[in-house]
């Protein structure tokens, strides 16, 4: 527990809407993304994929391609180091022996322009004598399934199996028991920039990267392992990411292949997806077959639960293998659940290889967990938020499964939505109340929709719940954060952070973090930390600890300065360091604004110009108090604190047409304390717009191994216009581990959104969707069942 | 290949360019100009993150020939800024927290000053339409219209 020596009342930065460092650069066109960089004499990298789902390479000729006039470089799977990479030390930058999936790399080529980039790749003459697919998880575990990897036993990855209490037997003893079958979607993080990397080798054999990673650390790493070189000669830069959702959690083929072709040209290359590469050749969310039973006691008590998932994984393994990690917590630990059973097999297959995608498992999870609590509300004749607040999560527990909450605004989240979403308005389904014929957008909660029986719009209303890691999560050994805060003699105060800018705003809370200890204006800070030769380490952004970690460390750095500056301002204004504050950019006694002060700059300037001077700067390094899971249990506190949320939506299904319209998010989140309640909202506004994307519209379809729609028009991104208007909520629990309070919020907005949508739904119209998207097709046919069903044909 | 003269004026200054009939404006505004502002982010005119204005009409230059926008003004998003001055659409984006990753802000504020040249006070239904062609994947919308719609009541 560590012990403020701020007001929390007076803070001069923490918890102000402060626009991003970077907004105006953004604003005004002047930011520098990868795709704007240009070396002198750069390349063109291109690749070369497959197109055949499952093969054995008999014979790659490239003698064609490489007299294209303009070509520097043509590389194959002969080129490739002897090294695997990736989570499951599956995966060669180029394939040479077999291929595994369409997109597998097989030929790239560096050219001085597209044109001969182009025309090279379709010189190349790939012979394969063709094994048999596999196109779903379920027939990759068949007896006698062909191995996707042949060096191994058979195609399943992994099996995760966790338990607590005695599931089995508990659901004897249960009143009420759900049981459900769900299948939900392949998606994609659609970063508006596509993936790229852009590689250089020195004369001394040192790589220098431009790259759209989220993980530049474990990328030096990660590329060091995959090119067989020292991690040391490798150097990552990052420009201004275009968004990232997860996409650059691992290393990925195109990056070594990117460094392969420089090195085999001797030139900068640049390698840049076009939309449709980055829609088939990034690793998508895993789609996911689950079964899933709750049991619960007549008083409303939560009983037994008992999950099985079946994940394909598609041809190579990457962290998004270790969601299952993720999804147990949703389903063990979002309520209090005495007996808890989990089980999910990750599968190999000729499918797209899957990867990380934000809420790494909690979407899924949350969609499930959250639709059977509405069932079981209805079974038990229970107010489905009253169901809810009985067996949230109290602050200062520790679950089954080992999570250790601390600060907990569940219950807080639940009543706020539910008040401001206007709850007692919904009423049961069988009574139409909500029906309303309306072509407004608009709705208001202090109104109550009028009943109209002839109108084919009905309206519903619903509620769901996210639990999400919040500090951290240790997925690796290490879940630190190094970083360096320094103070020039003008007084710009420079933060050098390990972490990393994806967009969301996470250098901006840390300079306001910094700031805020020194005292000093958000406008004083610079923020470095795009470049792996000058910022110390860090995990990388993921699991929603950018702030809660990375502010840490900032904070522990920029207390080390604020010490320094004020043990000599002590000496300078002769007295006792600790009667002394930072604050308005001066150093002063404290709590005598008007007194005797010196500017912060000229301690600083004092410290430097003189005998035994000294840099002022200080080092921060803070890796949180939690375990790696115990590896056969998977018990364990993986975070130093747990976020939560409740989303309340309402919704208008035209049952002519199966078309839902969300007209109303409302969304609290437990975030410690919002360091920045602009971005704050922004996490949650953008979260929950991806939610509304998995629910309605969003999925990558997938056909013996291909991707159908690779477009911004066929996969179908909420607009503008399908977005309805958001009520964010923060919901303040003063974390006693975040920094100044703050927990992370950057994954949760988007966790419960699918799911209430689904709860909505049911309570318009009566149906039950299982399956993701709920498109207006699927919707009329379940209307139609009903319908059916009903008439007792 | 064959070279087409064309002449551009892009933010006020005329450009004299021999160019390949095939190229698009959007790779002129990048490749030849140095324009960075205008981002590709499909080259299809399915997201809208290269709109400009083409005579004062917003479109995503990835779908316009160059040679098409011959004797024509263009206005990027570089060019909304006037004597150092952002456009107020540009400092209501900053000041309501519309911009996160930033790859499609270039193309949305393109697309709502086209709006409010043609209406100075929209509401915030009018704001999502105009915008309904530029994809954001992070803001989830709120805070681009709450911008859009605050400049009208300036």
């Amino acid at each position: 527990m560590r012990s403020w020596r701020w007001d929390v009342n007076n803070y001069s930065v923490i918890g102000k809407r402060v626009p991003k460092l970077d907004a105006l650069d953004k604003a005004t066109g002047r930011a520098q993304y990868g795709h704007d960089l240009n070396l002198p004499g750069m390349l063109v990298g291109k690749i070369l994929y497959a197109n055949v789902p499952h093969a054995r390479i008999l014979n790659i000729d490239i003698s064609r391609a490489e007299k294209v006039r303009g070509v520097k470089a043509v590389i194959t799977g002969e080129h490739n180091p002897v090294h695997k990479f990736g989570y499951g030390a599956d995966n060669t930058p180029l394939k040479a022996d077999k291929v595994r999936s369409r997109r597998d790399e097989v030929a790239a080529v560096a050219a001085m322009d597209d044109d001969a980039a182009n025309e090279a790749l379709a010189l190349i003459r790939v012979e394969y004598a063709e094994l048999p697919p596999l196109y779903s998880a379920e027939a990759a575990l068949a007896a006698g399934a062909p191995l996707v990897h042949e060096e191994r036993a058979n195609n399943l990855f992994l099996r995760y199996n966790y338990a607590h209490g005695d599931a089995e037997r508990a659901f004897d003893d249960a009143d009420e028991i759900v049981e459900e079958e769900y299948f939900l979607p392949y998606v994609t993080h659609a970063a508006m920039e596509t993936s790229f990397a852009l590689a250089v080798f020195d004369l001394q054999n040192r790589l220098t990267m431009w790259s759209t990673t989220q993980i530049p650390f474990l990328l030096q790493r990660d590329l060091s392992e995959a090119l067989g070189m020292p991690g040391r000669d490798i150097r990552i830069i990052q420009p201004t990411i275009g968004g990232a959702f997860g996409r650059g959690l691992d290393v990925y083929p195109f990056e070594p292949i990117c460094a392969l072709l420089a090195k085999h040209s001797g030139k900068p290359v640049r390698l840049a997806f076009t939309r449709d590469e980055e829609f088939f050749a990034t690793a998508t969310r895993q789609p996911a077959h689950v079964k899933m039973r709750t049991g619960v006691k007549r008083d409303g008590t939560l009983w037994a639960r008992d999950a099985s998932v079946l994940l394909d994984a598609g041809a190579y393994i990457s962290w998004g293998a270790v969601t299952p990690l993720v999804m147990m917590e949703t389903t063990a630990s979002l309520y209090r659940v005495p007996h808890a059973k989990f089980v999910a097999d990750v599968v190999y297959s000729n499918n797209p290889p899957t990867g990380a995608m934000r809420g790494y498992g909690n979407p899924q999870s949350t969609f499930f967990v959250e639709t059977q609590m509405d069932m079981l509300a209805e079974k038990l004749g229970m107010d489905p938020v009253e169901f809810r607040l009985k067996n949230a999560n109290i602050p200062n527990s520790e679950t089954p499964q080992g999570l250790k909450i601390t600060s907990c605004g569940l219950r807080e989240c639940i009543t706020e939505v539910a008040e401001r979403i206007g709850w007692e308005r919904r009423s049961s389904v069988s009574s139409n109340q909500l029906s309303v014929v309306s072509n407004q957008s608009s709705v208001s909660s202090n109104q109550s929709p009028v009943s109209n029986p002839q109108s084919p719009i009905r309206r519903g209303i619903g509620i769901a719940c996210t639990l999400n890691v919040g500090g951290g999560a240790r997925i690796y050994r290490s879940d630190g954060c190094g970083a360096t805060v320094k103070v020039d003699d003008f007084g710009r105060v420079t933060l050098i952070s390990g972490s990393t800018e994806i967009g969301q705003g996470s250098e901006t809370a840390l300079a306001q973090i910094v700031a805020e200890v020194l005292g000093v204006r958000v406008d004083d800070v610079t923020v470095i930390n795009s470049d792996t030769s000058v910022k110390p380490w860090d995990v990388g952004t993921h699991a929603s600890r950018t702030t809660f970690i990375a502010g840490n460390a900032a904070w522990i750095a920029a207390n080390q300065v604020r010490e320094k500056i004020l043990d000599h301002a002590a000496q300078m204004l002769n007295v006792s360091p600790n009667h002394l504050e930072m604050r308005d950019g001066m150093v002063r006694v404290q709590g005598d604004a008007a007194g005797k002060g010196i500017a912060y700059d000229k301690v600083v300037r004092a410290m430097h110009y003189r005998e035994d001077g000294n840099v002022v700067s200080g080092t921060g390094w803070y890796d949180p108090p939690t375990k790696l899971v115990d590896k056969d249990t998977y018990k364990g506190n993986i975070s130093a604190a747990y976020g939560f949320g409740a989303q309340a939506v309402e919704i208008e299904v035209d049952t002519e047409t199966g078309q839902v319209r969300v007209l109303k998010i409302v969304a609290a989140h437990d975030v410690g304390r919002a360091i920045n309640p602009m971005y704050v909202e922004g996490q949650i506004e953008g979260g929950a717009q991806m939610g509304v994307g998995y629910a309605l519209s969003e999925e990558l379809q997938v056909r013996e191994g291909r991707i159908l729609n690779p477009s911004l028009l066929d996969y179908r991104m909420p607009t503008a216009l399908d977005m309805p208007p958001i009520e964010s909520v923060i919901i303040e629990t003063a974390d006693p581990e975040g920094p100044f309070g703050a927990k992370g919020v950057g994954e949760m907005g988007g966790n419960p959104t699918a799911a209430a949508i689904a709860n909505a739904l049911y309570n318009a119209v009566g149906i039950r969707m299982n399956q993701l998207p709920m498109t207006g097709e699927r919707v009329l046919r379940a209307l139609k069942e009903k319908e059916r069903m009903e008439n007792g044909d | 290949m064959q070279q087409l003269y064309i002449s551009l004026t892009v933010n006020g200054d005329v450009h004299e360019l021999n160019i390949e009939p095939r190229r698009t404006l959007m790779e002129i505004l990048r490749e030849d100009l140095e324009l960075h502002g205008t981002h590709e982010g499909c080259g299809s005119g399915d997201c809208g993150a290269c709109t400009v204005l083409l005579d004062n009409e917003p479109v995503p230059s990835c779908l316009v020939l160059a040679a098409d926008a011959d004797g024509r003004q263009v206005v990027t998003v570089e060019g909304l800024v006037q004597n150092g001055e952002p456009h107020a659409v540009q400092k209501a984006i900053v000041t309501h927290g519309g911009t996160q990753c930033g790859y499609c802000t270039p193309g949305i504020v393109i697309s709502s000053v086209a709006l409010l040249n043609e209406n100075p006070h929209p509401n915030e239904l009018e704001a999502r339409e105009a915008i309904a062609g530029n994809l954001c994947r992070c803001t989830g919308y709120q805070k681009i219209v709450d911008a859009i719609v605050a400049v009208g009541r300036e």
